[in-house]
């Protein structure tokens, strides 16, 4: 880690490149796309969640403007598989025929001059259904007797899964044994611009260009390809700008296909934009998770097994790539989180629900799971009198565990958790808040603290991914660095940049390596003709992987300036060095620009033994193991809940981050708190209610709360830097964390103010009906 | 979602207003607005006031102020329009939505929209406000607690409207609390409470909003938790809404103390 603030190298908190733009509101989103003769797209979505679909009746005389499944000729549906043994299929039809599965599943689309147009269009096609029972609840669905979301499948059960273990011994003798019944809400990831699409199809090229908004163009085409029938050459995706991804624009959808069908079979461009109402009933949700788990424990709060069942309300459809089976299977390996214990069973079910497909939000299952599971190890305090952050500490890995295989074989990289939570635990005071309690023993707002710790796998690899035979493993990651004729410097890599500050940590990696200034480097992302392949932006995987293929790249293209330099300075290749924007031989030097300029504009000064390859390399890069990076992060937080009302604030929110070697600490911090935000959204805030017939009631951003600024406090940031021993600098994937720990952090807090009054929540969010609902329970066991 | 086709005619004065044929009058737009997005509200002719120079007039006369229907809530918030005394309309009229709606936003829209969960429609009631309204055959007074017949329904005739809204002047004495609860600051209220006691002028009343239809109102004696209780029994709200409105009006009654 170099100090100061002088340089744009790893470690320096330069200003984001890209935020020129995005501040100014200069950004190029999809929306701001305008190609001459485009058209406006509008969807007929099912008003019914489960339904068989009788005759279509298009709008008389607008036959050829509004298109039905049996128009999309040649088309296929999404099909998501996963290789782990009994998985169910599901084909997700781009526009729906037989039945429909879910509300706001499309049926037809509608094509118009203007969008009012297009939505005129679209609610004059009239649609006959006959209504069949709604499968609404993730446990009712697995109950026999439900009605079938895919009739074919016999039950309701993408995939089950079990982690098997002897507890019988345990069971008799363990001194301590606590469980918990949790639930964590359906939610709808809310990033600021909603998806987006334009597609044309190129002549010239034959060539169905897409731009749409997605977090992974490459994997997009592969998808797109296999749905048209058509080759990948014949396919070019463009991610412009993105506002905002989180996961949910990480996934081939139904209307980018039938985009890109309409502008080849139209032959002129057509969009669409979708809209709020689309976002909030219609397409995918994320995080619904049910648990029902039993903690064994000794006296001191050791924890001695783990027996859990989780089911995951995976709704409708398997969504491209990651599958129905992706959160469950995640529920089931990183349950144990930081924990060092030796006896785990879990059983995981993923349900299919008459709900839009379950999509992997910021953390995936981690935000549900490091809630269930520090919600166990405050029980488990609990029951043997303990603070929570001792009984945590009693049981986390210690620094000289590292590296450390835990018992789902999680291979932790590198950090010292204990040392990460004893310095929230400081940084909140905790005495204070114990004497703060004691003195407000009978006010009707009351205080309480809560704790969480946990740790975040960025940049898992092939071993990890091609075991779930999902449609998508990551490789190697590749980029591309030239220099231009003047010496400045391009990268070209595969993933998608959309709030992470890529163009900015790229160019601080490139700007390490090879001295040229980060003004003079452009990174070039999201596009698949001007890109090498990546499976894109997800799993905090970009900086360890984009950024290690950079420096390789890089380093690379050092090489082979520095073979150029050392002949215009006469000297010995082995006798130069490369940085700082020169290739330099003791007091000699030459600038960059001036080797750029010699093999594009003067080859005749060129040495005779030159890379032929010049000055523009293609290179690979896997991290040491690819097990990932583990970042961790302990979180403490201070809450009041006004028992009459049932409003919980936040009055101070510490946290101590371990993201290895950071690359710009600023957009780390960034990161961290904009996670916290949407962890704060899932705590407190966040929820799409769904009633007994499967209709979404919180249609409307009056009725869907998100945090705002006046919900989110300003956060109290500390980090740890604890290389990891398997990457190009040390660092690691941080982009998730932030929204990871605070369900648990506030659960928790929450509760420890609850407590003395006897009541406990254990459903997210917490919401003033929940907390109040709470304490009139807890009233009642009082007074029976 | 983008609204039906409509045809927009914009008066700019009162008697224009009056050879305006049939239509759906739109005031700031921050109800309207959304409904016409979401297809909800599609009437086929929409006829704004925002640009009639005698709505947007406030009048101060010796007990009241008559605030004309087309003020904002950001006029009102800022102090741009006279008080009634005891900076209780200011306060009010900061704490609705958001600024962005309070610069659109008008007194005499909100009234009329006759949201449950309003400011405006629960204070006003509390201060004993009426609305003035304007027809082809002059107009008339309709206290606001006749006003509002249920959740989005007002008493207004086919083709009157609201023009302005007659707010009596709050005594020197006079005392006042307003206690909502929101999810967020700036969200619809899920409980809320207006309590507006002026001995003086014998007024001694308490306004139970957000109740899924017109405001309680609890008058004289009957300003107690007690009847509130009984009231909320017909609100057909459930347990927990209750217990929040009863703890809403308890601490409306506590600032008003």
């Amino acid at each position: 880690m170099k100090g100061g603030a002088e340089g744009y190298g790893v470690g320096r908190s330069v200003r984001r490149k890209e935020d020129d733009r995005y501040m100014r509101g200069k950004g190029e989103y999809v929306g701001d796309i305008r190609l001459a003769g485009m058209r406006e797209l509008a969807f007929v979505r099912s008003p019914l969640a489960h339904a068989r679909i009788g005759n279509i009746r298009k709008p008389a005389g607008h036959e050829d403007r509004v298109f039905v499944a049996a128009d999309l000729i040649g088309v296929k549906p999404i099909v998501a598989n996963s290789g782990l043994p009994g998985f169910k299929s599901s084909a997700q039809p781009i526009l729906a025929h037989d039945k429909v599965r879910h509300v706001g599943e499309a049926i037809a689309a509608c094509v118009a001059a203007t969008r009012a147009e297009a939505e005129d269009l679209a609610a004059a096609v009239e649609v006959d259904f006959e209504e069949l029972p709604a499968v609404v609840d993730m446990l009712a669905a697995r109950m026999p007797g439900a009605p079938l979301v895919h009739e074919h499948w016999g039950d309701n059960v993408f995939l089950e899964s079990r982690v098997e273990a002897d507890l019988s011994e345990i069971r008799r003798t363990a001194p301590v044994v606590v469980r918990r019944t949790l639930r964590t809400a359906r939610q709808c990831m809310s990033p600021l611009e909603g998806r987006g699409v334009v597609a044309l199809y190129d002549r010239r090229l034959d060539q169905i260009v897409l731009h749409t908004a997605t977090q992974i163009p490459h994997i997009i085409r592969t998808g797109l390809a296999g749905c048209l029938g058509v080759s990948e050459e014949n396919v070019r995706i463009v991610a412009p700008d993105v506002g905002g991804g989180f996961g949910y624009k990480g996934m081939l959808l139904s209307e980018e296909v039938c985009a890109a069908f309409l502008a080849r079979h139209l032959g002129y461009p057509v969009r669409w934009l979708e809209d709020r109402r689309e976002q909030l009933s219609g397409n995918a949700n994320c995080r619904e998770h049910h648990y029902d788990i039993m903690a064994y424990a000794d006296r001191d709060g050791r924890l001695i097994a783990l027996d859990a069942a989780a089911t995951v309300d995976t709704g409708a459809y398997s969504i491209y790539p990651f599958s129905a089976c992706l959160e469950s299977a995640q529920v089931a390996s990183i349950l144990p989180g930081p924990y060092k214990f030796d006896a785990y069973r879990c059983i995981t079910w993923s349900s299919a629900t008459n709900k839009p497909g379950l999509v992997p939000y910021r953390g995936v299952a981690r935000a549900g799971v490091c809630y269930a599971m520090e919600t166990m190890i405050d029980a488990i305090a609990h029951a043997v009198n303990k603070e929570p952050y001792e009984v945590r500490l009693r049981n986390l890995v210690q620094p000289e565990d590292m590296p450390f295989d835990n018992i789902t074989k999680k291979h932790f990289d590198s950090g010292d958790y204990p040392e990460c939570l004893r310095r929230v635990v400081e940084a909140i005071d905790l005495p204070a808040i114990r004497r703060k309690q004691k003195d407000s023993a009978d006010a009707s707002v009351r205080i309480g603290v809560g704790f969480s710790i946990f740790c975040e796998q960025g940049a898992h690899g092939t071993s990890v991914y091609y075991g779930w035979g999902i449609p998508m493993v990551p490789g190697f990651e590749q980029a591309v660095a030239r220099l231009t004729p003047d010496g400045g410097l391009e990268l070209r890599v595969g993933i998608q940049s959309h709030g992470q500050g890529l163009e900015t940590t790229l160019a601080q990696i490139a700007n390490e390596v090879l001295g040229i200034p980060v003004e003079r480097i452009r990174v070039v992302h999201g596009d698949t003709a001007v890109t090498p392949y990546s499976t894109g932006t997800w799993g905090s995987r970009c900086i360890v992987m984009a950024g290690g293929a950079v420096a390789t790249a890089c380093r690379e293209l050092g090489q082979r300036i520095a073979r150029i330099g050392a002949h215009l300075l006469q000297v010995p290749s082995g006798n130069v060095q490369v940085g700082k924007g020169l290739v330099s031989s003791g007091v000699a030097s030459v600038r960059i620009e001036e080797v750029a300029r010699t093999w594009y504009l003067r080859p005749q000064e060129l040495p005779k033994d030159v890379d032929p390859g010049g000055l523009e390399v293609t290179s690979g890069y896997k991290t040491v193991r690819d097990t990932g990076t583990f970042s961790y992060a302990a979180h403490a937080v201070v809450v009041s809940v006004d028992t009459e009302m049932g409003d919980v604030r936040i009055l101070d929110y510490a946290l101590c981050e371990d993201g290895g070697v950071l690359i710009n600490p600023m957009i780390v911090d960034g990161q961290v708190c904009g996670g916290v935000a949407q962890g704060i959204g899932t705590a407190l805030y966040e929820e799409m209610p769904f009633d007994d017939h499967g209709q979404p009631l919180a249609t409307t951003l009056a009725d869907y709360m998100l945090p705002g600024a006046t919900e989110v406090p300003m956060l109290r940031i500390d980090h740890m830097q604890t290389p990891s021993p398997y990457t190009a600098f040390g660092q690691k994937g941080i982009g998730e964390g932030g929204a990871i720990g605070p369900p648990a952090a506030i659960a928790n807090a929450v509760n420890d103010a609850l407590r003395p009054l006897g009541a406990e929540i254990n459903q997210l969010p917490i919401t003033p009906h929940r907390v109040l609902e709470a304490l009139a329970a807890s009233r009642l066991k009082v007074s029976a | 979602m983008k609204p039906a086709v409509f045809s927009l005619e914009q008066p700019v004065s009162v008697a224009q207003l009056m050879q305006s044929g049939e239509g759906r009058i739109v005031a700031g737009g921050q109800s309207l607005g959304p409904m016409l997005n979401f297809r909800v509200a599609q009437p086929s002719h929409v006829i704004s006031i925002a640009q009639i120079r005698e709505f947007s007039l406030v009048e101060e006369t010796e007990d009241a102020v008559i605030i004309g229907a087309c003020v904002t809530h950001a006029a009102i918030a800022d102090g741009r329009v006279p008080d009634i005394g005891k900076g209780i309309l200011p306060a009010i009229a900061q704490g609705i939505a958001y600024r962005a709606v309070r610069n659109r936003g008008t007194i005499g829209g909100s009234l009329c929209h006759a949201d449950p969960a309003a400011d405006w429609l629960c204070t006003m009631t509390a201060l004993g406000a009426a609305v003035l309204t304007l027809r082809p055959d002059g107009g008339r007074t309709i206290p606001l607690t006749t006003f509002v017949l249920g959740p989005f329904r007002n008493a207004l005739q086919p083709g009157e409207i609201v023009q302005a809204v007659r707010v009596p002047k709050a005594s020197p004495e006079a005392r006042w609390g307003y206690y909502k609860a929101c999810r967020k600051p700036g969200e619809f209220a899920h409980a809320m409470a207006a309590v507006f006691l002026d001995p003086a002028r014998d007024i001694h009343r308490a306004v139970i909003g957000a109740v899924g239809g017109a405001p309680i109102v609890l008058e004289g004696s009957d300003v107690r938790i007690e009847s509130a209780e009984r009231a909320l029994l017909q609100s057909g709200l459930d347990e927990i809404g209750r217990i929040m409105q009863l703890a809403a009006l308890r601490r409306a009654m506590e600032q008003a103390a």
